[in-house]
């Protein structure tokens, strides 16, 4: 058939115009916050300072040391963390078609913690030693984020398998993450119930996500894993949105539906997994940043996934910013944070019969 | 002919689901699917896109075999409204936008974005181009999952009731809508109904099933009351009225009021 070619009405092309304003909006947020998180903590640098070194300038030694060994690292490291786990919490809620999916509600949060555990205790890689700052440190860390690492892959196997099973529907995966949650959790509480003093801290340790784990070469590798998935995600935005209206829906417009949420799943696991393994565990930023973005411009994917992504940057390295000064000069975890702003969101969600 | 249905069988799990099914479609023809609950009529709908598998038989869009064709080229020829919409926070123009996904390339070009807009038109949606579809009534969701079918620019149409859940307005709105578009744009189209009078009204074409074969087949003024009650098991008589066909159940035995 043959549509006559119609009009396109002005307000749609300003509201298109509106969401990609508010993307180049977020990203200078992003910036802004980098900045600001950079200069702040127990030695406060001046704004000017601090973007004049970023330029390239060399100030002093101290501020050049201060910045590029300390603050730099933890700042990249929330940027990117943040948004790989919004972007994995993003695509996770539209391909199961659940607004309470996420890293942390299907359970591959909880798998890595446990592996990390697991590594503690039967491979000893849980020692703690006094630091500068008083910090509990782990002598193996490769081989604890692993464990963890691969603790994430087989949960989302396993999700992925029952799925295959039993039909990919969004109640079968949800109620498999948590079923898992659980077993996970009360496989934490096992090993931490025969665990002695040194053990117990290593996990309990690892169990806090913080962004100021990371190395140079693990942002890097973060960072490669994030942007692959990042443009993987967004090749598949007419997927999402097809998917959103339906399966038999997007199955008419020639989506894969099956193959497309099998594909999704397993790419936002590795993410998490990534993350996880890294920075530790970090809940509800994959879960409220999405929904955050929908509400303010609709759950259109060409515009969600970058905003969510460019969200979850922000929040975390916000998160993060706050967690060095509410305390001064103790330094809480920034899951603390994030699980103390997350947890009513997530109560909210659900009181309002979690339309998405 | 734009479908051809070649004696189609599906099975689920063992047991048979539909047999030897057949019929065919030129453009300009509506044709209604009948029969009761759980005859097959949506399955069979899904065997012509390709979305279910058939056991035996083949399903001929155009002349093509759509098992050898890809889901993309399929929906680029069948358009598939299904007999749920679920409602996601997305403007009226963005969710018909996305009939526009078979054709797409990286970028929507501004040809994808003005047949929207004629697509938006033609269902009088205008007014609401820029609401949420979440904020849009049963009847306003079904008139834009027609309007994302024909953005597709299909060939064949196929409609899983249309119009059920719909009010009377609606209804017939719904179902004007459906003639004109295989009237005026040489597509095919087929649907499931479960209103006898109205099917029999709009369409040119039916095929009532039963046991998941076809047990009658012709133009809508050959529907008899014989069909209706082999096929229901109910006793009906037929009355012609202004030229359609009216069927009106005739209260059975034991079960009249008194």
């Amino acid at each position: 058939m043959h549509l006559q070619s119609g009009q396109v009405s002005p307000e749609y092309r300003r509201y298109i115009g509106r969401k990609s304003l508010f993307i180049v909006f977020l990203g200078l947020l992003v910036a802004v916050l980098i900045v600001v998180g950079v200069a702040v903590g127990a030695a406060t640098l001046r704004l000017a300072d601090v973007g004049r070194t970023l330029l390239g300038a060399s100030l002093s030694p101290q501020t050049d040391a201060i910045i590029w060994r300390i603050r730099l690292p933890q700042a990249l490291a929330a940027v990117i963390g943040g948004a790989a786990l919004a972007a994995a919490g993003a695509v996770m809620q539209s391909v199961l078609r659940n607004p309470l999916g996420s890293p942390f509600t299907l359970g591959i949060s909880h798998a890595a913690a446990f592996g990390a555990a697991l590594a503690v205790m039967l491979l000893g890689s849980g020692r703690m030693s006094s630091t500068i700052v008083g910090a509990v440190t782990l002598s193996n860390p490769y081989l604890t984020t692993a464990s963890a690492f691969i603790f994430c892959m087989i949960t989302a196997w396993v999700i992925v398998g029952i799925s295959r099973i039993r039909g990919a529907t969004p109640e079968i995966m949800v109620l498999t993450g948590v079923a898992l949650s659980a077993l996970f959790s009360a496989g934490i509480m096992f090993l931490q119930f025969f665990a002695d003093d040194v053990q117990l801290a290593a996990m309990v340790f690892w169990t806090f996500g913080d962004a100021a784990r990371a190395s140079w070469t693990e942002i890097a590798i973060l960072a490669l894993v994030t942007l692959a998935s990042a443009i993987f995600f967004f090749s598949k935005r007419w997927d999402y949105n097809a998917i959103d209206a339906g399966d038999e829906t997007a199955k008419g417009l020639g989506v894969r539906v099956e193959r497309v949420r099998m594909q999704a799943m397993l790419v936002s696991s590795l993410l998490t997994a990534v993350t996880v393994a890294f920075l530790g565990v970090i809940g509800f930023v994959g879960l409220v940043c999405p929904h955050i973005v929908r509400r303010l411009i609709g759950g259109d994917h060409r515009f969600l996934l970058p905003a969510t992504l460019l969200t979850g940057s922000a929040l975390l390295l916000a998160s993060d910013t706050i967690a060095r000064i509410v305390l001064a000069p103790h330094v809480l975890p920034v899951s603390v944070l994030t699980a103390f702003t997350g947890a009513p969101v997530f109560i909210y969600l659900i009181l309002r019969g979690y339309r998405r | 002919m734009i479908l051809d249905v070649i004696g189609v069988e599906f099975r689920y799990d063992s047991r048979r689901i539909l047999r030897d099914v057949r019929f065919a479609l030129k453009a300009g023809e509506l044709l209604a699917i009948l029969g009761p609950n759980g005859v097959g009529k949506t399955t069979l709908l899904k065997c012509i896109n390709a979305n279910l598998k058939p056991a035996a038989g083949s399903v001929l869009v155009d002349g093509c075999d759509v098992l050898r064709m890809d889901a993309m080229d399929i929906a680029r020829r069948v358009g598939y409204v299904a007999q749920r919409t679920e409602a996601a926070r997305l403007t009226v123009f963005d969710a018909v936008l996305l009939g526009r996904r078979p054709h797409l390339g990286w970028r929507v070009s501004d040809q994808d974005l003005r047949l929207t807009g004629a697509a938006i038109e033609r269902l009088s949606l205008g007014p609401l181009t820029m609401r949420s579809i979440d904020r849009l009534s049963g009847g306003e969701l079904q008139k834009v999952a027609i309007a994302r079918a024909l953005v597709q620019e299909p060939r064949l149409l196929l409609l899983d009731e249309p119009t059920s859940s719909l009010d009377l307005r609606n209804q017939i709105d719904i179902l004007k809508i459906i003639r004109q578009v295989v009237d005026q744009h040489e597509v095919a189209a087929a649907m499931t109904m479960h209103d006898l009078n109205k099917a029999l009204r709009w369409a040119d074409k039916f095929i009532f099933l039963k046991e998941g074969a076809v047990y009658a087949a012709g133009r809508s003024r050959e529907v008899t009351s014989e069909m209706v009650a082999a096929v229901y098991g109910v006793p009906v008589e037929i009355h012609l009225h202004r030229g359609f066909p009216w069927i009106i159940p005739l209260e059975q035995n034991g079960s009249e009021r008194n």
